[in-house]
C-alpha cells in the first residue's frame, strides 16, 4: 500500500518517495491520493500539500505554488513552480 | 633587438596574464561543474511537463486549441530571442550565438517578414545591434543576477507571451546554445510561440479515462505558459553551462599561449645576456692585450 509521490520543481527533483497518502489543494478543491487512484490530472492553487507517509501519522505539510497534479499507473506527480519548506 | 630591461619587462607583464588566465580558468572549471548540475537537476521538470503536454495537446486539438498553441495564424511577424552571456573571456561563444542569430534574422528577412529581437544578457547587444539597427525591441539585463534562475526565466518568459497576447507577433524564436561537452557548444534555433506540437507519445495507458480538473482546455491553457517558462529557464541554465564550458577552454589555451610565449621571451632574454657578457668580454681582452 504504498503510492509512489514526486515533487518537481523547475530547478530540482525535490521528492521522489513512496507514501501513504497526499493531499493536493487542487483548483477546484483539495483532493487526497492513495495508491491505485485513476488517472487523474488537475492543476493547482497555492497552499499547502500533506504528506502522509503511513497510515494515521501526522502529515508533512509542504506550502506549493503554481503547478498541477497528474496521478498515473506510476503514482502521483506534481509540478510546482515554487515549494517551501 | 630590444633591450634586456625591455624583455625583462615584458616576461613579467606576460606572466601575469598567465596568472589571470590561469585562475579564470580555474574558477571557470569549478563553476563549470555546478552549472552542470544544475541544468541536470532541471531536467525531470522539462520531462514530465513535456510528457504532459504531449498527452494534452493530442487530446485538445482544432479549433479549441488556446492561442499559444494554434498560433495567430499568420507568420509574419518574427520574434527573436537571442540569450548572451554578461560576461566576455569566453573564447567565441558570444560571436556564435550572434551569428546563428543573425543568419535566421537574415534567412527571415530575406523571405519578405518582419524581425525583431529580444536580446538577453550584454554581451550580444552591441554586434545586433549593428547587424540589425532597426529591428532592436526589448532586452532583458540579467548582469546584475548572480546565477539566473527561474525567477528570471519567468520575467522573460512574461514579457514575450504578454508581447504575444498584445498582437505584437505571431511567432518567437530562441537563439541559445546548447552546452555539449566544455568544447562544444552549439548555438540552437528553437520555436517557442506558439508551442510546437510535441509529438504524440505513445500513449501507455491507453485504456484508462484520464478525468481532469477543471477541463482539458483549462490546464492546457495554464500549461502552456509554463512550458514556454521552462523552455527560457532551459535555455538560461544551458547559457551558463556553455558560458563556464567555453571560458574553460579559451581560458585553457590563453593560458598555454603565454606560456609558449614566456618561453621564447625568455630564450631571447638570455641570448641577448650572453651576447652582452660576451662584447664586454672581448672589450677586456682586448684592453689587456694592447697594454
Amino acid at each position: 500500500m504504498a503510492l509512489h509521490f514526486e515533487l518537481v520543481t523547475p530547478a530540482k527533483l525535490v521528492r521522489s518517495e513512496e507514501v501513504h497518502m497526499v493531499v493536493v489543494p487542487g483548483s477546484e478543491g483539495e483532493f487526497g491520493v492513495l495508491e491505485g487512484h485513476s488517472p487523474f490530472m488537475s492543476t493547482i492553487r497555492d497552499g499547502a500539500l500533506q504528506v502522509f507517509k503511513t497510515a494515521g501519522a501526522a502529515p508533512e505539510t509542504i506550502m506549493i505554488q503554481g503547478g498541477f497534479a497528474e496521478v498515473g499507473d506510476a503514482g502521483l506527480t506534481v509540478l510546482a513552480e515554487h515549494v517551501e519548506g | 633587438m630590444a633591450s634586456l630591461k625591455e624583455l625583462k619587462g615584458r616576461i613579467t607583464s606576460v606572466k601575469s596574464t598567465q596568472k589571470i588566465t590561469k585562475a579564470k580558468q580555474m574558477v571557470a572549471a569549478a563553476k563549470l561543474r555546478k552549472a552542470q548540475a544544475r541544468a541536470e537537476a532541471a531536467r525531470p521538470y522539462a520531462e514530465r511537463l513535456t510528457s504532459v503536454m504531449a498527452s494534452l495537446a493530442s487530446k485538445v486539438g482544432g479549433d479549441n486549441a488556446p492561442k499559444l498553441l494554434a498560433g495567430t495564424g499568420s507568420d509574419q511577424r518574427h520574434m527573436l530571442v537571442v540569450v548572451n552571456t554578461d560576461k566576455g573571456l569566453c573564447g567565441g561563444l558570444n560571436a556564435n550565438i550572434v551569428r546563428a542569430a543573425s543568419q535566421k534574422a537574415r534567412q527571415l528577412i530575406a523571405d519578405g517578414k518582419d524581425v525583431e529581437l529580444y536580446l538577453v544578457g550584454r554581451k550580444g547587444r552591441a554586434p545586433l545591434k549593428r547587424n540589425f539597427p532597426e529591428r532592436i525591441g526589448n532586452q532583458f539585463d540579467t548582469s546584475q543576477v548572480r546565477e539566473p534562475g527561474f525567477e528570471e526565466a519567468e520575467q522573460i518568459a512574461s514579457e514575450v507571451i504578454g508581447m504575444f497576447e498584445d498582437g505584437k507577433f505571431d511567432v518567437a524564436h530562441l537563439v541559445y546554445p546548447v552546452f555539449k561537452s566544455a568544447l562544444a557548444q552549439d548555438p540552437t534555433v528553437q520555436q517557442i510561440v506558439p508551442v510546437p506540437a510535441p509529438e504524440t507519445a505513445p500513449s501507455d495507458d491507453a485504456g484508462a479515462v484520464v478525468e481532469y480538473e477543471p477541463g482539458e482546455e483549462e490546464i492546457l491553457e495554464e500549461l502552456l505558459p509554463r512550458y514556454v517558462k521552462t523552455q527560457v529557464f532551459g535555455a538560461l541554465l544551458e547559457i551558463a553551462a556553455s558560458e563556464q564550458g567555453a571560458s574553460m577552454t579559451a581560458m585553457d589555451n590563453a593560458t598555454r599561449n603565454a606560456g609558449d610565449l614566456i618561453q621564447k621571451l625568455t630564450i631571447q632574454y638570455n641570448r641577448s645576456r650572453q651576447a652582452a657578457i660576451t662584447t664586454e668580454l672581448v672589450e677586456i681582452i682586448a684592453g689587456a692585450e694592447a697594454l
